[in-house]
């Protein structure tokens, strides 16, 4: 079963992280990350750039309208994803938890993929 | 990272809007300084214990304006309290309810006052660069003396004076109209820009006292950005400093000497950073409200978009230049167009363009290295020795100076290839 780890956390806070304390996270999350690879369990794996950077196209208008800024202005956003392979809810739950324990604040939201379609682009993403 | 090191990132962020939202209860800096350091205080106590708060800027504030409200009682029975000033006795229970009473649109203008009182038109630029620095972002008068190569005391003299000047100040509390609000923002990040700087022109040991400057700008930037999410200028500025900084390894080599933009190693450039300034410069196009920033900008982002210097689209740029030079007029932007002109016309183009900049450029030491660079692109070694010489005894830094030096040395050696320095970062 595929489930997208959703990572949500203060942006504030995260953006006040000095490049030490970020390079610290990013380094225990990258041994999560070869313990997932190895294990055949990691798919997909991105980290949005901040909100700002972010565009929202609103449908509910015609012609749709195009507003600077994310969909949901919250104290947490959507900082980026994962796309895991586990048997079950819980092997998802155990996923998130070890991420948890490398990167603490904020919340994983585990959503079961419906459709999934890995695709070809990205491939030059760093 | 640490529970200490969690809950220190989560002050930091909340710090403008907590200092910003006791700077209009208290109606003055001190009082709002003490009250947010006195909250801080217990939140070191209590956070580690209870957990962090859901919302760790609005129990700041509660927090910071009961100890401060109890110690206005305390020291005078007889002054008047703020207004609207009631304490809150169960701050657990209160806290969400307080939350949502707090007006989420007072915070932009909260933090946007704090950052403009910073940036007071009496105080020097330096001057409000160190407020800056220690009122919103909370650095230490230690770690803000480091980075200007001053003494502690001397810090804490500067910034005591600019908190003076900036209290005798009449500093508007009102909410600010559209007008004032557009003129703050203008005046905010001229600011942010002056910090960035500060922090960019750094050279050899200073850098990496400095460097911090540039990412404390950038952290702002985006602050505000997330306040007035439609404001092109703010996505230009924003573009604008994270193109630059993408550089700042490859800006210097082994031997801390400044490597210009044609000779650095593209790969050491920060792909995250130009990314996002990439982004932010597409965003801010779509107004259509050029602007200073967002020129420069797209300048920084066509250096950027180019794998390799031959790649750079100088047509482009000596047009992006042109915009500048109407919007902007200054011999500064004309010598930095100048630079493109003499990639797309040659060098003798580029002379004849910057010889009337002479006389109001006659201090100014990137004037005399563009300009002894185009003559010695010409193979006029004598006439350039003379610009270099004059740059040399203009540089305001020995990395400048350096930099010159090659030059010369080169034109020793004529068969080696020649570039033009650029004179100013974009």
């Amino acid at each position: 079963m595929l489930y997208a780890i959703l990572c949500y956390h203060d942006e504030a806070v995260v953006g006040a992280w000095s490049k030490d304390e970020d390079d610290a996270v990013m380094a225990k999350l990258a041994v999560v990350h070869g313990k997932l690879a190895a294990s055949g369990k990691l798919g997909p794996v991105a980290r949005l750039l901040p909100t700002t950077a972010a565009t929202t196209l609103r449908k509910d208008s015609d012609p749709p309208l195009v507003l600077d800024g994310p969909f949901a202005e919250t104290k947490e956003q959507l900082l980026g994803f994962y796309v895991v392979e586990v048997a079950s809810l819980d092997g998802a739950l155990e996923i998130a938890r070890d991420l948890g324990r490398a990167n603490p604040g904020g919340a994983y939201e585990i959503r079961p993929i419906g459709l999934f379609q890995p695709g070809h682009a990205g491939g030059n993403a760093t | 990272m640490s529970d200490l090191a969690w809950i220190e990132a989560a002050l930091t962020s909340a710090r403008p809007q907590a200092i910003g939202a006791l700077l209009r209860y208290f109606r003055n800096l001190d009082t709002a300084e003490e009250a947010f350091q006195n909250a801080c205080l217990r939140a070191l106590k209590s956070w580690p214990q209870n957990g962090p708060p859901r919302d760790a800027a609005a129990w700041l504030i509660m927090v910071g304006r009961n100890v401060a409200i109890d110690d206005i009682r305390k020291t005078s029975k007889h002054a008047p309290l703020p207004e609207d000033a009631t304490e809150i006795s169960d701050l657990e229970d209160a806290e969400s309810e307080f939350a949502e009473r707090l007006d989420g649109s007072h915070y932009r203008d909260d933090i946007l006052r704090l950052l403009f009182i910073c940036c007071h038109p009496q105080l020097p630029a330096t001057q409000q660069i160190a407020m800056a620095l220690r009122v919103v972002s909370g650095l230490s008068v230690k770690q803000i003396a480091r980075a200007f190569l001053i003494s502690d005391a001397a810090m804490e003299q500067r910034i005591t004076r600019a908190k003076a000047a900036i209290a005798r100040a009449e500093v508007p509390f009102e909410t600010p109209g559209a007008p004032e609000r557009a003129e703050r923002l203008a005046a905010v990040a001229a600011m942010l820009y002056l910090i960035f700087n500060e922090g960019y022109s750094a050279e050899g040991d200073s850098v990496e006292a400095r460097t911090p400057l540039c990412e404390e700008a950038i952290r702002l930037a985006r602050l505000l950005l997330k306040l007035f999410p439609g404001e092109p200028e703010m996505m230009g500025l924003t573009a604008l400093m994270l193109l630059q900084h993408a550089r700042a390894v490859a800006r210097f080599d082994a031997d801390a000497t400044l490597v210009l933009l044609d000779d650095q190693d593209r790969s050491l450039w920060n792909g995250k950073m130009i990314a996002e300034g990439l982004a932010l410069i597409d965003k801010a196009m779509r107004h259509r409200r050029a602007g200073s920033y967002q020129i420069q900008a797209a300048v920084a982002a066509l250096h950027a978009r180019a794998a390799k210097p031959e790649d750079t689209d100088w047509v482009q740029i000596d047009l992006l230049y042109g915009s500048l030079e109407i919007l902007q007029p200054s011999p500064v932007v004309t010598l930095n167009r100048s630079v493109a002109v003499a990639k797309i016309r040659g060098p003798e183009a580029a002379l004849a363009m910057i010889a009337p900049l002479a006389p109001r450029l006659q201090n100014y030491f990137h004037f005399f290295g563009v300009q002894g660079a185009y003559l010695m692109q010409l193979g006029r070694h004598d006439d350039a020795r003379i610009s270099f010489n004059r740059a040399i005894a203009l540089a305001n830094t020995s990395a400048e100076a350096a930099h010159i030096r090659m030059h010369l040395d080169r034109m020793m050696d004529e068969s080696k290839p020649v570039t033009v320095p650029s004179p100013s970062s974009p």
